[in-house]
């Protein structure tokens, strides 16, 4: 037994982390982020490019085995398992990397044609849960991000999964986003697709996904802890800097706290999943789920706290990482299902 | 990452947990919890026979005596233990996990040949003379006075929070050998005979009716130097090798025995009713998953110990977190135990099976209040993650 990460690992996350910010930069996400925020009301044409997806950022992720992470090395893929994954995962939400990046790469490593060039970046898939026909679930809207940008559309449901050709939806742009960076489309219609998956292959799919999910959350929860503290470090009030206050400080503690113990049940859950003997995957995954949600949208909103009022402002980056959390943890369904979940399973 | 044990790692735990399975059922009754003379002869009969086994002392080194065993050996060990309900360490506590490996790493030879193998044998129970009525959170105020006379210290002053005083043959005693006002310079550790002249203990009652802490009172007790562990005036660092042991591993056996409780509720709340509302099953996934996280982290923690050789900082975190979700999870009992948690005494009709009743329900939910407060405060806990693993300034 050795939870620590291997030579590899910190290899993997030091590399991912030096190409998000060669081809990532906050400022450069930030940039984007005020020209969607700006842009005009109206509809966009399917197909078209917003400044909120880069093409060229997408092929290089794909050519540093971001996609074929877990595709088999008999497929030319890099052949690692989930745990590895978390950890690039973690790195992509650390730099607020923008697109459907868990889609494309759980797409990857499905055998089917649909999916083909998702490995290499090529093709782009987004996915979508399919309501159920009653419930809370089933009401409207329907809603899928960066639609303008996918090739292949992934509609996952309990019975298993299709896939959907974008420029077949009927769907409207909504003209703003509460994430900047994940543009999103209000789906009138879910048409039937081709059948690729049967039921085991979707629920595959939805706890990989909640994983990975959870990962790019404590990406978030991370960057923030590093955020509020160089920031408490810096700013001082009364001639001192505002971190040496017990108030700030604890504040800060929680935050590590919050971030560590999220990142741990991610690892866990992760291993879990390539080490089925090791435990209940699908409790570790909905408990990993559940924290690492808590975890980035606690210390988002904590990082604006300890930024004061100019964490308020659209000039300081925190709201970016506030409402990616936002649209990753909404993702992940209701806290309450995933908590029942693990209760169900304790 | 990897957290399948290896061969040799499932061997020790096939082998433990055979040893427990045969050894567990020859125990005595437990005693009432009042009765330290009771409680200390069977602490110390169970630590003489792990002490047969070769389980004693499973985290010192072999050359004081103990095991040796690995970080991951020594998680096996506090893991079973837990699983298999066999006894807590006890009134043995401050001697394994405090003292003991103190003097293992900073005791002279014959400090080691003269306090390790009782220790270890179950012959000698300590006690720890550390905070004191002026010096809770803020150790480095203490000032119990250490006057150095010939081969000898007279030492008068006052020490609380003292465990299992009454039944204790020795004390690991912070004294201050140098000035008042020193802070961290000039402090001492020593290892005082509880059977010395000048020893007063007064036990206070905790808010659980229990007595098992106390205020000692020194009144020029006499300590002689060879009993001095370290150097005169070293003894702040000293005392910070222990407790930074503290911090890492003493708590594993707790996020074990919370995830049986946790689990234990949830087939009360099975058993009552209560599971029906959506509200039950909500606090106690999100509970499960903190425990699990929490046991995710303590296995972390010791792969970190295994790589660097010290707990390390972790523990602060891990020490924390754990606290307050054991204080969450004794509030899920109360108010799962309803009307049956007014009564410290066991009522008839909470739990049909008779596994887990509404006295120790009660029990748990009262103790969970010293949880945040004892081994450092939360507060103190917060400051050290602030300081120490982030970097804020000092205040």
């Amino acid at each position: 037994m050795d939870f620590e990460l291997s030579e590899e690992e910190v290899a993997l996350g030091e590399s991912v982390r030096a190409l998000c910010a060669a081809r990532f930069p906050l400022e450069a996400l930030q940039q984007a982020a005020s020209l969607t925020a700006a842009r005009p009301a109206g509809r966009v044409e399917g197909g078209g490019s917003s400044s909120t997806f880069d093409r060229k950022g997408w092929a290089a992720l794909a050519s540093s085995g971001v996609f074929a992470l877990q595709v088999p090395e008999a497929d030319e893929g890099v052949g690692l398992g989930m745990a590895p994954a978390t950890v690039v995962f973690e790195e992509l939400g650390r730099a607020l990397v923008p697109g459907p990046l868990v889609s494309t790469h759980l797409a990857a490593r499905e055998a089917s044609a649909a999916f083909s060039g998702a490995d290499e970046g090529k093709v782009v898939v987004g996915s979508i849960g399919r309501p159920p026909a009653s419930g809370p679930e089933a009401l409207p809207p329907l809603i899928v991000g960066h639609l303008a940008n996918l090739d292949v559309l992934a509609v996952v449901s309990d019975g298993g999964i299709e896939v959907v050709e974008p420029s077949s939806l009927q769907a409207s742009q909504i003209e703003r986003s509460l994430d900047p960076l994940t543009p999103m489309w209000r789906v009138d219609q879910l048409p039937a697709g081709e059948s690729i998956g049967d039921s085991n292959a979707a629920a595959r799919w939805r706890r990989d996904e909640s994983v990975l999910v959870a990962a790019l959350l404590v990406g978030l929860a991370a960057r923030c802890v590093e955020m509020a503290v160089q920031y408490a470090k810096e700013r001082e009030q009364f001639g001192r800097p505002i971190g040496s206050f017990q108030a700030v400080k604890h504040i800060c503690a929680d935050m590590l706290v919050r971030a560590e113990t999220a990142r741990v049940a991610v690892q866990a859950a992760a291993l879990t999943v390539d080490q089925p003997d090791v435990g209940d995957a699908e409790r570790a995954a909905a408990g990993a789920a559940l924290l690492s949600a808590e975890a980035a949208q606690a210390n988002a909103k904590a990082c604006i706290q300890v930024h004061g009022g100019m964490g308020f402002t659209w000039e300081v980056p925190v709201h970016l990482y506030l409402m990616r959390a936002r649209v990753l943890a909404e993702s992940l369904g209701p806290r309450g299902a995933l908590a029942e979940l693990v209760a169900d399973r304790y | 990452m990897d957290l399948r044990y290896s061969e040799a790692e499932e061997k020790f735990r096939a082998e433990l947990k055979a040893w427990l399975a045969e050894a567990l059922p020859s125990l005595p009754p437990a005693p009432a919890a009042s009765d330290w003379p009771a409680r200390r002869s069977f602490d110390t009969n169970w630590q003489r026979m792990l002490h047969a086994a070769g389980y004693a002392g499973i985290d010192w080194p072999t050359d004081g005596g103990g095991r040796g065993a690995s970080p991951v050996e020594q998680l096996i060990y506090l893991e079973e233990l837990e699983r298999a309900h066999a006894p807590y360490v006890g009134v043995n506590f401050v001697g394994l996990l405090h003292a003991g490996p103190t003097i293992s790493v900073e005791g002279t030879p014959d400090q080691r040949a003269r306090f390790l193998p009782p220790i270890l044998r179950g012959d000698h129970v300590w006690c720890q003379g550390f905070s004191e009525p002026s010096a809770g959170s803020d150790l480095a105020a203490l000032q119990t006075r250490a006057v150095r006379d010939g081969d000898e210290y007279v030492v008068s002053g006052s020490k609380i929070w003292t465990s299992h005083a009454e039944v204790a043959d020795y004390c690991e005693l912070l004294v201050r050998t140098g000035p008042k006002d020193g802070r961290h310079k000039g402090i001492t550790w020593l290892a005082m005979e509880m059977d010395r002249p000048g020893i007063d203990f007064r036990p206070l009652q905790t808010i659980a009716g229990s007595t098992e802490f106390g205020q000692l009172f020194l009144d020029q007790v006499r300590v002689p130097v060879a009993n001095r562990v370290g150097e005169e005036g070293d003894g702040w660092r000293v005392a910070m090798v222990t407790l930074s042991f503290e911090r890492g591993t003493a708590f594993v056996g707790e996020v074990i025995q919370s995830m049986e409780l946790l689990h234990s509720l949830r087939e009360l709340a099975r058993r009552s009713g209560a599971w029906d509302a959506p509200d039950t099953r909500r606090r106690l996934g999100a509970l499960g998953a903190k425990l699990d996280a929490l046991w995710a982290l303590a296995r972390r923690n010791v792969s970190s110990a295994a790589r660097t050789g010290v707990p390390g900082i972790g523990g602060s975190v891990y020490k924390l977190a754990l606290s307050e979700a054991r204080q969450e999870l004794a509030e899920l009992g109360m108010d799962l135990a309803g009307r049956s948690g007014l009564s410290w005494d066991e009522l008839d009709g909470l739990d049909g099976s008779g596994s887990l009743g509404n006295a120790e329900i009660v029990n748990t939910w009262v103790h969970s209040l010293s949880r945040t407060i004892a081994a450092g405060t939360s507060q103190i806990q917060r400051n050290i993650i602030a300081e120490r693993i982030l970097g804020l300034p000092k205040g």
